[in-house]
């Protein structure tokens, strides 16, 4: 027990996530940083004096100063160290607070040769690589989320560099140079930040830069949509998504008509397989809502978006179920009559086994798209194709569901759905046990043949298996002796097939 | 649904598809994962021109169903007709090996390589390669990504112009665009490079290893560490220096964490790898910086390599490298702020007193086990507690005793009762390595304190506890000083200690022997029949059944039996049952004596007749 702890984790790939590791480090309270617990291995920070104000400066001396309040923004504190470099912090965090008010409030200050300072001070101060998490098991639905020790000057620096942006002379074609594809890279790493604070600067710090850089949005995207995919195919873990997502909405929104491919390979392999994530409650408003914005902008793709939607549907996990619902309406509501004509079947018998489960709220959520005027139209519209299909389980569930609430809401469908075609409604009626009985019968078909299908595997599987063994081991032997294959390579085949024929008339 | 074919041997394919398209995904998974039966009913011809054609066709269904599918194809080489037709199977595989989700692609990927090898050299030409070329230049990374996994089984069977077009893929793919493909490009280098011939590891392999150890994303760069590690191996000693060191050494000061945990993480291996030389002048000061990473999690990994990495070293400079380099960084360890990194090398540190040996065990480790054992931690304790066994060969566990007892004392108490437990589980193997005079002393009242723990595992161990002892110690000693307690607490007014005893009995019986358990035990147990609580009761019952085989019959049938017959009229239902119970099984042990005693051929009826005899 105790040994099985510390032993290494060679087996797995990236095991970083080593419990054992983690819980510990809690000790050290909600504050966490990489960057800044390296210090006890660096030099201290050197003592920073406090310059004159900005404000005090002439014209003249002023730029001069600027430039080096930016560079000795650069030194870095250890925030872990709560007793050290007090006074030191206080200067950098005042002449931080000093430089936000600079750049948002004079006009004129951001010459060429600031651009470069800027961009080291920013990079020095926000880039870094994140610390491991502290809680292996974190939960952002419940946990506390470790917040960033150092974000006293952290925050400053970022709204330093957002009013920077914003400045009505900021000049992208100078800044271009410095804000290039590396330094974006470097961002968007930081979105995986525990600390919501931060990812909300970055946020909009990203989304200023997609706004005024051109030559970079091709590029923002691609790389988003490699997060996107390390995050459904490979890790599972990433914090910013829902901030990426928000980001994205806000583009989609801009896309020129017709959609590029690109844009629409974006929705269908990135968007749509999104839903499978875990931790799919914590953004899947924003990702809903990007999935709509393509819709509206585009209905023909609203088959392709609800066949991915049914093929990933939740089949365990109730509470993604409900959102998925949530979504589908939401889909519903904007979708064209035409459109959902050509989904209306597969979509309605996904529903229809959403009302039969025994999950209250999984059934109540999708009984209540009967209270939308707007669907219950479009099921008007079509009831002949979609009363057969829904009928069976309604009617089942009004008698068997152990729940009073949904039994309720089902004799409300099934009376809405009888004043739409009484007709058909009493042919499906009497129909039912009909149906019953000619599935139960199909079921035994299948059996049946299954039956069958085994006794004939039992007669044959272990002549097969015989020979399989021999097969492979004549090839591992070929596989060694790669020099002499040309001329024996006939051979062990035409022997092969020799035995497996001696062998099935042997039999 | 179409009707069976009246030929029973030979079902119509479309009943078979509509199986597989059936509506209800469970049950088309079902007839996925019985696809060799229906290949079996259609027969080799069929399966190939027919079931083949529609599972490659019909790709477009749900992950867990083409998982399925692509575990199913690596072995269906037979069904097809053998490995002749085996590259029938290539098509539906290839579309496996693009889809998106990961799981199934790695599946389709395992599948191919194993069919692989069923190839013959020709066919593996003509039909498998280009089938990992059309991969490796697919338009969407998935299929880019699978084909890293496949260069490795096919280079070594084709002729060498495909293998130089192998090797050009492979270099494609591993500067590819996206980083996905470039992880599984590093992944598999290592495996690539094994297969090829040493020229091309010096030429090619080299520098894509070292391309991809500079990646701009860390987790690429993580991956080229264990690439690093295979390729070192590979390598003639000579060529080390120049082709690997630098990169190596710049993975260990990497600027992510990730990427030095690798390196922490592959220590071991490295360190074979490369050779005592490279160990002395590279790896050991690579090593203590990573003993002094900033990162918990580095250092931890570390400390985990700490006695391997030491054992490993080469024997002429050992004892200096450790003394001068290691232990320093050790002895900070010892007192790290983080528990996990304390712990880690409290799995390991006593292990390198057989390297020091005695001198330098007492001199420099000693002081850091006795550090240890006075951790606040209880996790790194029960560490060094656990491993003593490996100090008890250098130095005598002696040396420790006065430590060790507070310690021990301590984690007996704690408040945690998986610590006490985990303690209990100890206390055999130290009770045999500090004697029974020590043990006597110090220990002997905790295990008896054990006996009365608020938590009935705890209980429990110790119970287990006692007979271990015994089992070392011997019954004499057991009558000495355990079973006076044991029975001692028989007369306890809290009827969950009353039952304790029974629960030691039942576990002490067998090793203490017939003349201890039917003097001293018995006539407690007999006593304790007419405690007023049923589940003592009861429990009496159970336990006249499981020390019945140690008492002899005579006894058995004298005074156990009677006893149990009492029991067996209690008013209690459950008395009643465990009592008859007893009865039914006492018998049953009788004849198993008997059995074992007389004669193999004895038949049931005469042991019945020698029962009556006895009785009367």
């Amino acid at each position: 027990m105790p040994s099985n702890t510390s032993a290494p984790s060679a087996k797995k790939v990236d095991g970083f996530t080593r419990k054992s590791v983690r819980k510990a480090q809690r000790q050290r309270g909600c504050q966490g940083s990489s960057q800044f617990a390296a210090s006890s291995s660096r030099p201290a920070a050197p003592e920073i004096s406090a310059l004159p104000q900005l404000k005090d400066a002439s014209s003249t001396e002023q730029h001069e100063l600027f430039m080096q309040k930016l560079q000795q923004c650069c030194v870095m504190f250890d925030f872990y160290d709560t007793v050290t470099d007090l006074k030191s912090k206080e200067t950098k965090r005042a002449t931080l607070s000093e430089l936000v008010d600079y750049v948002s409030t004079n006009r004129g200050v951001l010459v060429d040769p600031v651009y470069p300072e800027i961009s080291t001070m920013v990079s020095t101060n926000i880039f870094r690589t994140l610390p491991p998490s502290e809680n292996p098991d974190f939960d952002p639905e419940e946990d506390e989320p470790t917040l960033e020790a150092s974000w006293p000057h952290m925050q400053l620096v970022y709204e330093f560099f957002l009013r920077f942006l914003e400045n009505p002379d900021f000049q992208p074609s100078t800044a271009k140079r410095y804000i290039d594809q590396k330094f974006v890279l470097q961002l968007l790493e930081l979105f995986d930040s525990e600390d919501p604070r931060e990812r909300e600067f970055i946020k909009t710090v990203l989304h200023r830069i997609y706004g005024k850089f051109l030559g970079l949005r091709a590029f923002v995207r691609k790389q988003i949509n490699n997060i996107f995919l390390r995050y459904i195919y490979e890790t599972e873990h990433f914090n910013g998504v829902a901030e990426l997502l928000e980001i994205l909405g806000s583009i989609i929104n801009g896309f020129a008509l017709p959609l590029k491919a690109e844009h629409k390979q974006f929705l269908m392999k990135i968007l749509i397989p999104l839903h499978t994530a875990k931790g799919l409650a914590l953004f899947h408003a924003q990702l809903a809502y990007c999935v709509v914005q393509f819709i509206e902008k585009d209905p023909t793709l609203t088959e392709v978006v609800v066949r991915g939607l049914l093929k990933f549907w939740p089949k365990t996990c109730s509470q993604k179920e409900v959102m998925f619902l949530g979504e589908i309406e939401e889909i519903l509501d904007v979708i064209e009559p035409t459109q959902f004509k050509k989904i209306q079947e597969p979509l309605f018998k996904q529903i229809s086994k959403c009302v039969a489960s025994p999950h209250f709220q999984v059934a109540e959520r999708a009984l209540y798209y009967w209270n939308n005027e707007y669907i219950l139209s479009l099921i008007e519209e079509n009831n002949a194709k979609i009363l057969p299909i829904m009928f069976g389980n309604l009617y089942r569930i009004s008698k068997e569901h152990w729940n009073p609430t949904i039994v309720a809401l089902v004799y409300n469908v099934l009376k809405t759905l009888m004043e739409m075609n009484s007709k058909l409604f009493d042919e499906l009626t009497a129909s039912y046990k009909c149906d019953r009985q000619r599935e139960k019968k199909k079921e035994q078909e299948r059996e049946e043949l299954w039956r069958k299908l085994d006794e004939l595997r039992l007669q044959e599987t272990s002549a097969i298996q015989n020979n399989r063994h021999e097969i492979q081991f004549t090839y591992s032997n070929n596989n060694n002796n790669n020099n002499n294959l040309h001329d024996k390579n006939e051979n062990p085949a035409a022997a092969i097939t020799d035995r497996i024929e001696s062998n099935t008339w042997a039999k | 649904m179409a009707g069976a074919d009246s030929d029973d041997s030979l079902y119509p394919i479309a009943v078979l598809i509509d199986e597989l398209r059936n509506e209800d995904v469970q049950l088309r998974l079902n007839s996925i994962k019985k696809l060799s039966t229906i290949a079996l009913a259609l027969g080799v011809e069929r399966t190939r021109t027919e079931l083949l054609p529609f599972l490659t066709d019909t790709i477009y269904d749900e992950d867990e169903v083409l998982l399925a599918l692509a575990e199913q194809l690596g072995n269906f080489t037979m069904l097809v007709g053998g490995p002749e037709y085996v590259h029938c199977l290539l098509p539906p595989l290839e579309s496996l090996a693009t889809v998106e989700e990961t799981v199934v692609r790695d599946k389709a990927v395992e599948s191919l390589r194993k069919i692989s090898h069923e190839h013959s050299p020709v066919d593996l030409e003509v039909h498998f390669e280009p089938l990992v070329k059309r991969l490796a230049s697919g338009d969407w990374f998935t299929s880019r990504t699978s084909a890293c996994g496949l260069f490795s089984v096919c280079y070594p069977r084709v002729s060498s112009t495909v293998k130089a077009e192998i090797r050009q893929h492979f270099r494609t793919l591993c500067s590819d665009d996206t980083p996905m493909v470039r992880r599984a490009a590093a992944s598999k280098l290592g495996e690539f490079a094994k297969v090829l011939e040493l020229e091309y590891v010096k030429s090619d392999i080299i520098s894509l290893f070292t391309a991809l150890a500079s990646d701009e994303q860390d987790s690429v760069r993580l991956l080229a560490v264990e690439a690093g590690v295979s390729i070192a191996t590979l390598l003639p000693q000579e060529d080390l220096e120049a082709l690997v060191m630098p990169t190596l050494r710049q993975a260990a000061e990497d600027k992510s964490w990730r990427v030095r945990y690798m390196v922490a993480d592959k220590f071991s291996d490295l360190q074979k790898a490369v050779g005592p030389e490279i160990t002395k002048n590279d790896l050991v000061p690579a090593f203590q910086n990573l003993l002094k990473d900033c990162e918990a999690e580095v250092r931890a990994a570390a400390a985990n390599k700490v006695k391997e990495f030491c054992e490993n070293l080469p024997e002429d400079s050992r004892e200096t490298i450790i003394m001068t380099h290691i232990l320093p960084c050790v002895k900070e360890l010892v007192s790290d702020t983080n528990q996990h990194v304390k712990s880690a090398l409290a799995s390991v540190i006593m292990g390198l007193s057989t390297i020091l040996g005695k001198d330098n065990t007492i001199e420099h480790l000693l002081p850091l086990f006795l550090a240890q054992l006075k951790d606040e931690c209880p996790e790194v304790r029960l560490n060094i507690i656990s491993n003593l066994d490996c100090v008890n060969e250098v130095i005598g566990i002696r040396q420790l005793s006065q430590s060790l007892l507070p310690a021990i004392v301590e984690l007996a108490e704690d408040a945690k009762w998986r610590v006490r437990l985990a303690i209990i589980e100890y206390m055999p193997l130290l009770a045999g390595q500090l004697g029974v005079e020590f043990f006597d002393e110090k220990l002997n009242s905790l295990c008896m304190a054990w006996l009365v723990d608020h938590v009935y595992a705890i209980r429990e161990a110790a119970t287990c506890n006692l007979m271990k002892l015994v089992e070392k110690f011997g019954a004499e000693w057991a009558q000495n000083t355990i079973v006076p307690k044991v029975l001692g607490m028989a007369n306890d007014p809290n009827y969950l200690h009353r039952m304790t005893t029974l629960f030691c009995i039942n576990a002490l019986s067998e090793v203490c022997g017939q003349e201890i358990t039917t003097k001293h035990m018995l006539p407690v147990v007999f006593k304790m029949s007419n405690d007023q609580v049923a589940n003592v009761r009861f429990n009496v019952a159970k336990s006249l059944q499981k020390i019945g085989p140690v008492l002899d019959s005579n006894c058995l049938q004298t005074e156990v039996k009677p006893v149990l017959e009492k029991l067996a009229s209690d008013q209690d239902i459950d008395v009643k049952y465990f009592a008859q119970e007893a009865i039914s099984g006492e018998f049953s042990t009788i004849i198993l004596k008997y059995n074992l005693h007389r004669c193999k051929l004895m038949t049931q009826h005469y042991v019945t007749l020698k029962l009556k005899k006895q009785k009367t």
